[in-house]
């Protein structure tokens, strides 16, 4: 039999020797740094639920009417109706919060080791890249259920757009379709959500692995294992992708399906942070719910967004400082003059730098799912003081940070006392 | 390689890619061009008629005109007061820079200063700002004498719409054009409409 087998594989690769090559090129004769850590394992899972997102959307399409008349009832329809109908619509929606999870963990993983920095410049633009393609996938997803949140959502993001000057208010009615957000909106944003964004997705996953693949893992010492090669030219720091790291993910891919399962089965609704309450709701136009708040993954700008007051009689200042808050990302790896990659071997200037950033991340995702007046009021007047939420003014002073973190690196980076890197990787 | 271009063939080949990206661009524009709002959207949006007798003092009723939530409130003594009161803390107290029919560019904002009608769509990103009333002190704080509340971004406006200092919208409530065709009926919408929707 498996001389049979075997023979029916060489009369495959005679005809098509590349499927073998790719599988060396990008697995078994694939090297990667033998010192990964925990931290590695959030790139395989991104992809990991990208697969998930994919199969359990494909099933939800069978049954959902993007049709503003019959949008709501057709998932409830699923929910109540459709056997297995709920297990499809909390794996998609735990998924999609599951995918912001990974996503952070994986970018927050390359600022601690560098990876974005030469010559991984391209790997961290296109991630950048998925990153800002998977914030519109779910924002359009979003607008599928056709519930409250789905539509006071999508009216304040398209309204973003509508703050640009000179052509905001037409590219919003561009966007939209209607001079509200409309049927046509959702059925527009159901197109983009099952075909074109999943595509444009596909795609940059594709390009973010062959940049990787074509300039090899960065590690947690920020060595280049290619320096130290054996005589038969292979890194001397590497292994084999195939089979030891297709292991070590398929354990952590075990570790995060468990955990996966449990929200799916126990807290779907994770108490209103990955499906909110108002989104039961149907959606009414004539009446925003009394507390709006974006999904958690999106509250970090929200609260930035909120918290710039308008300038020159517009809100764009706001709309722009959210935009740059996150296109900034695309310039880390050239905003960053550090001569090390690795936070072990940093300075304690810019451990503070991150571990502060981290810090103002987390209270301006904390604040933008609360309301301004979370923290009372100042019990003084100034004349400065145009709101006296004390929220409010923490939101600006973290947006602040936010800000000088990107923005000051260039010049803290350089200043930063740095170790002495070792020529090979420590463990 | 170099020295060995030709250099018709080349200049041949810039010209066929500009046309061809031409081509390619003009391709594009149906696929744009149709994402735009269509015929029927565009119809959309006849004038609504609001019936004033059944609105009681101090009370709101939300009308829907065009899609959007409109309110009519029969304001009160005491509110109308409010709106002095309110003047040194607005961002844009005479409304210049804010949008409403050349009638309603008073210190009410309304034809009849009774009877306020205004868009409730905050003029921040456009959600729908929520009535609180004077004894909402406790959570609007002490100073409150009565107005609206956007739950999206927290913007405040007084009972005229006028926003406050310190919120993210930038203008006051709009005002749509409307008119009085008897005493106890209002047309939202029937006013010659030179801004559109």
């Amino acid at each position: 039999m498996s001389t049979r087998l075997a023979a029916l594989w060489n009369w495959f690769d005679a005809r098509m020797p590349s499927v073998a090559e790719q599988w060396r090129i990008h697995a078994s004769e694939y090297y990667a740094p033998k010192n990964f850590n925990f931290w590695y394992f959030f790139g395989s899972l991104a992809l990991l639920v990208l697969v998930i997102q994919i199969v359990s959307g494909i099933f939800l399409t069978m049954n959902y009417k993007p049709d503003a008349a019959l949008a709501f009832g057709s998932v409830e329809y699923i929910m109540r109706d459709v056997p297995g109908g709920w297990i499809l619509r909390y794996i998609h929606s735990t998924g999609a919060s599951a995918f912001f999870v990974v996503v952070y963990l994986h970018m927050f993983r390359g600022m601690l080791y560098g990876s974005y920095k030469e010559p991984r410049e391209l790997v961290w633009v296109f991630g950048v890249l998925i990153y800002l393609t998977l914030m519109g996938e779910a924002f359009f997803g979003y607008l599928l259920p056709w519930g409250q949140m789905s539509y006071w959502g999508a009216q304040v993001i398209v309204n973003l757009f509508g703050t640009v000057p000179f052509i905001g208010p037409d590219l919003a009615l561009w966007i939209r379709g209607d001079y509200i957000v409309s049927d046509a909106t959702l059925n527009r944003f159901f197109a983009l959500h099952v075909i074109a964004l999943p595509l444009v997705l596909l795609g940059l996953v594709v390009a973010h692995l062959l940049a990787l693949h074509d300039v090899g893992s960065n590690n947690p010492d920020g060595v280049e294992i290619k320096k130290a090669k054996g005589p038969d030219g292979k890194p001397l720091d590497g292994i084999p992708f195939h089979p030891y790291y297709t292991v070590k993910d398929l354990m952590g891919a075990v570790v995060f399906l468990a955990i996966f399962a449990f929200v799916m089965f126990f807290v779907p609704e994770m108490g209103g942070y990955f499906l909110e309450h108002n989104n039961f709701i149907p959606a009414d136009p004539l009446k925003t719910p009394e507390h709006i708040a974006p999904v958690w993954y999106f509250t970090p700008y929200y609260s930035i967004l909120r918290a710039v007051p308008p300038l020159f009689n517009s809100q764009f200042p706001g709309v722009l400082a959210m935009g740059i808050a996150t296109l900034i990302l695309f310039f880390l790896p050239w905003l960053d003059r550090s001569p090390v990659k690795s936070i072990r071997y940093r300075g304690p200037i810019y451990r503070w730098a991150l571990g502060i950033f981290v810090v103002v991340f987390l209270l301006l995702g904390y604040l933008g799912v609360k309301p301004t007046t979370v923290w009372g009021q100042f019990g003084f007047d100034a004349f400065f003081l145009d709101t006296k939420d004390v929220a409010t003014w923490v939101a600006r002073l973290c947006t602040i940070l936010y800000f000088a973190f990107f923005f000051l690196m260039p010049w803290y980076t350089k200043m930063d006392p740095v170790k002495p890197v070792p020529d090979r990787v420590t463990a | 390689m170099s020295e060995q271009v030709n250099k018709a063939r080349r200049t041949l080949i810039a010209a066929t890619s500009v046309v061809g990206g031409a081509a390619a661009a003009g391709a594009a524009v149906p696929f744009v061009w149709s994402m735009f709002p269509s015929e029927r959207a565009k119809a959309a949006g006849a004038p609504v008629e609001v019936d004033l007798t059944k609105i009681a003092p101090g009370a709101i009723e939300v009308v829907e005109w065009r899609g959007k939530p409109v309110w009519v409130i029969r304001r009160t003594k005491e509110m109308l007061e409010s709106l002095k009161a309110a003047a040194p803390r607005l961002s844009d107290p005479e409304s210049k820079a804010s949008d409403q029919p050349e009638f309603a560019q008073n210190e009410y904002r309304s034809q009849k200063p009774d009877i306020m009608v205004m868009e409730g769509v905050c003029t921040h990103l456009g959600c729908s700002p929520q009535l609180k009333p004077a004894d909402a002190k406790a959570e609007m704080g002490a100073d409150w004498a009565g107005g609206f509340y956007c739950p999206c971004h927290g913007s405040k406006f007084d009972l005229a719409g006028r926003v406050f200092r310190g919120a993210p919208a930038p203008t006051n409530l709009r005002v749509p054009p409307y008119e009085f065709v008897s005493d106890g009926t209002l047309v939202i919408g029937a006013e010659k409409d030179k801004k559109g929707a």
